[in-house]
C-alpha cells in the first residue's frame, strides 16, 4: 500500500491536469464556485475591515488596545468553532433562521467573511501603523483635511493593505469548517474544493480528490506569487 | 469625515443586499422549489441518492439537496427545521421522532442487512458464529490484545444497532468503550470502514455500503457474520411535520416519497449495484410487504422496524391515505 503513494500522487496530478485541461463540467463548477464564494468573502470583509482598521491604525481612543488584542486573538479562530455558532444562528430555529440562509452560497459567504475579518482588520491595521506618522502630519500641514490626511497613509501602507487581502482570500477558500457546517456540501449548490476533497476521500475517489486539492494549491500559490511579481515591479 | 462615514456605510450596505441577491439570483429557480433532504450516510456514500436523483429530476421540477449526515444527526436537523425530510434507518429513534410530532407520513422503504466485518485472518474466530456469539469471541481476543473493533461512534443508524447488539450480547457499553481495543472512529460508514481496513479490526456495517467499498478496491475486510435475523436494516423516510415548521417543503417532500414508493423508485433501489457489484446493494421493501412476496423476511421487518403492526400508526400520518392502501 505504501510503496503506491507516489504513484497515487503522479496519477492524481496528471488526472488533475486531464481534468482541467479537458474543462471537467464538475471541477469547473466547483472550482468556480469557490473562487466566487471566497472572493465574495473577502470583499465583504474588505469593506467592513478596511474602515476599521483605518480607524484601529491612525486613531487613539480608549479601548483600542483591547479592540486590537481582540482582533488579534480572533485571528486564529476554529473554523469549526464558528461554523457551530453560525449554523446555530442560521438555523431555522435560531434568531436568523427566517432569512432561510443556511445550506446557501449566501450562509457561507457571510461565514467567511466573518471569519477572514480578524486577518483583514489587524494585518491592515499594522500596516499602516508601520507607516512613518509624520506622512500624516505632512500631509495636514500640506493642507489635506483629516480623510485626506488618512488616505495618503492608506495608499503609503497599500503593500500591506494588498498582503492582508490575499491572505484573507487564502484562508478562506483554504478553510473547511465553516463552509461544511453552513453549507452542507450539497452538491450543484453548496459543495467546494475543500468540503468536496473531504467527501471524495472518504467515498474513496482519491484521484479526483488530488486533483481538486492540486486546484486549490494552485490558485493559492499563483495569487500569492502574482502578487508578489507586481509589488516588485511598482517598488 | 462625516461624509466619508456615510459613504462607508452606504457602501457596506450595498455590499450585502448585492452579495444576497446575486446569490438568491445565482441559486436561480432552485430556491424556489427545493428539497432539502437529510440522509443516513450508507444511502449517499453508495452513490444510491445520486442516481434516484437524476431519475426524479428528470420528472418534476423539484431541486434535491441531500446532506448526507447520519440518522442521529439527520433527526437533529429536521428538529431544528432544516431539512424537509429524512431518510433513516433506527426505527426506536423514528419512533420518538413521530411521537414528539416532529415527523409524519413514514414510509418503509428499503431494507438490506447489517455484517460485521473484519480481516480475512480472522483473528477473533467469529466466522460463521451468530452475532452475539461473534461480540463474545472480539471481546475476549480484544482484551487478549489479539483483535480491535472500530465503532461508528455517531449516533447513526448503524451506531444505535451496534450499541443494541453489544446490549443484546450482554455487554455493557460504558466500560465497553473505555477499553483499548475499542475504537470510537466518530465518522460515517465509509471512512469507518477504512479506518477498520486499516487497523485490521472487525466493525459492524451494511452490507450494501461494505459490497461498493470492498469491489471498488478500498477495503479488504471480508464478511464474516451476515444475514441473521438479528442484523436486519431497514430504511425509511419521513415528512417534516408542516404544522409545526411552516416553512418546510411538505409538498415535495411527500411527492418525492411517492415516487421513492412507486414501482420505478423501487426498481431502481432493486437495479443499483446490480452491474458493478454482482447484486443489489438494497432491497426494495414496498411490495414485499404489501404482498407479503417473502414472508419470513417481511416477518422480520414486522417484528423489527413496525409500530402496533403498522410502518405508521394512523395518529402521525398526515393527508396522502393512499400511502397506506
Amino acid at each position: 500500500m505504501h510503496s503506491t503513494l507516489g504513484n497515487e500522487i503522479i496519477d492524481g496530478l496528471i488526472k488533475a491536469l486531464q481534468l482541467i485541461l479537458s474543462g471537467d463540467p464538475t471541477v469547473m463548477e466547483i472550482t468556480g464556485r469557490s473562487i466566487l464564494v471566497s472572493s465574495s468573502a473577502t470583499m465583504l470583509s474588505v469593506l467592513w475591515g478596511l474602515p476599521a482598521a483605518t480607524i484601529l491604525g491612525l486613531k487613539r481612543f480608549r479601548g483600542r488596545f483591547l479592540l486590537k488584542g481582540f482582533f488579534n486573538a480572533m485571528l486564529g479562530i476554529p473554523t469549526v468553532a464558528l461554523g457551530l455558532v453560525l449554523y446555530l444562528f442560521f438555523s431555522k430555529a435560531g434568531p436568523i433562521g427566517f432569512l432561510h440562509l443556511l445550506y446557501s452560497p449566501s450562509a457561507m459567504i457571510i461565514g467567511q467573511a466573518i471569519l477572514i475579518t480578524p486577518i483583514t482588520v489587524s494585518f491592515i491595521a499594522s500596516a499602516i501603523e508601520s507607516v512613518d506618522p509624520e506622512i500624516k502630519d505632512l500631509a495636514k500641514t500640506l493642507g489635506a483635511s483629516e480623510t485626506e490626511a488618512s488616505i495618503a497613509v492608506l495608499k503609503e501602507s497599500m503593500n500591506g493593505v494588498v498582503l492582508a487581502i490575499t491572505a484573507s482570500f487564502n484562508r478562506a477558500i483554504a478553510e473547511l469548517g465553516v463552509v461544511l457546517m453552513v453549507g452542507g456540501n450539497i452538491a450543484g449548490l453548496t459543495s467546494v474544493l475543500t468540503t468536496t476533497i473531504a467527501l471524495e476521500t472518504t467515498k474513496g475517489n482519491i484521484e479526483l480528490s488530488i486533483a481538486l486539492a492540486i486546484i486549490l494549491l494552485l490558485i493559492v500559490s499563483v495569487l500569492s506569487i502574482s502578487i508578489n511579481l507586481i509589488q516588485r515591479r511598482k517598488t | 469625515m462625516r461624509k466619508t462615514y456615510l459613504v462607508w456605510v452606504a457602501l457596506l450596505v450595498l455590499a450585502v443586499i448585492g452579495s444576497v441577491a446575486g446569490t438568491m439570483y445565482y441559486l436561480g429557480a432552485s430556491t424556489k422549489n427545493r428539497l432539502l433532504i437529510s440522509t443516513t450516510t450508507s444511502l449517499y456514500d453508495t452513490g444510491l441518492l445520486d442516481t434516484i436523483e437524476t431519475e426524479f429530476e428528470t420528472k418534476y421540477s423539484i431541486d434535491l439537496n441531500f446532506i448526507s449526515v447520519g440518522t442521529g444527526i439527520a433527526i437533529q436537523h429536521a428538529q431544528r427545521g432544516d431539512a424537509d425530510l429524512i431518510l433513516v434507518h433506527s426505527p426506536t429513534d423514528e419512533l420518538k421522532f413521530l411521537t414528539e410530532g416532529t415527523g409524519v407520513n413514514r414510509k418503509i422503504i428499503a431494507y438490506n442487512f447489517f455484517a460485521i466485518v473484519g480481516p480475512e485472518t480472522d483473528p477473533a474466530q467469529i466466522r460463521g458464529t451468530t452475532p452475539f456469539q461473534a461480540l463474545s469471541k472480539i471481546v475476549e481476543s480484544g482484551r487478549n490484545g489479539t483483535t480491535k473493533w472500530v465503532s461508528r461512534g455517531d449516533n447513526s443508524g448503524t451506531h444505535v444497532k451496534e450499541k443494541s447488539l453489544w446490549r443484546a450480547a450482554g455487554f455493557n457499553l460504558t466500560t465497553l468503550t473505555k477499553e483499548s481495543w475499542y475504537i470510537n472512529a466518530g465518522s460515517g460508514i465509509g471512512e469507518t470502514l477504512k479506518k477498520a481496513n486499516y487497523f485490521s479490526a472487525y466493525t459492524l456495517a451494511d452490507v450494501g455500503t461494505y459490497l461498493k467499498y470492498y469491489k471498488d478496491g478500498l477495503i479488504s475486510l471480508k464478511v464474516l457474520v451476515e444475514q441473521e435475523k438479528d442484523l436486519l436494516n431497514v430504511y425509511s423516510a419521513i415528512a417534516v411535520n408542516q404544522t409545526l415548521h411552516p416553512t418546510v417543503n411538505f409538498d415535495g417532500a411527500m411527492a418525492f416519497v411517492r415516487f421513492l414508493i412507486s414501482d420505478e423508485g423501487q426498481q431502481i433501489i432493486e437495479q443499483y449495484g446490480k452491474a458493478d457489484y454482482g447484486q443489489s446493494l438494497f432491497y426494495p421493501a414496498v411490495r414485499l410487504l404489501k404482498e407479503n412476496t417473502e414472508p419470513t423476511i417481511a416477518q422480520w421487518i414486522k417484528e423489527y422496524a413496525f409500530f402496533n403492526d403498522t410502518e405508521c400508526p394512523p395518529e402521525y400520518r398526515k393527508g396522502y391515505p393512499e400511502l397506506y392502501n
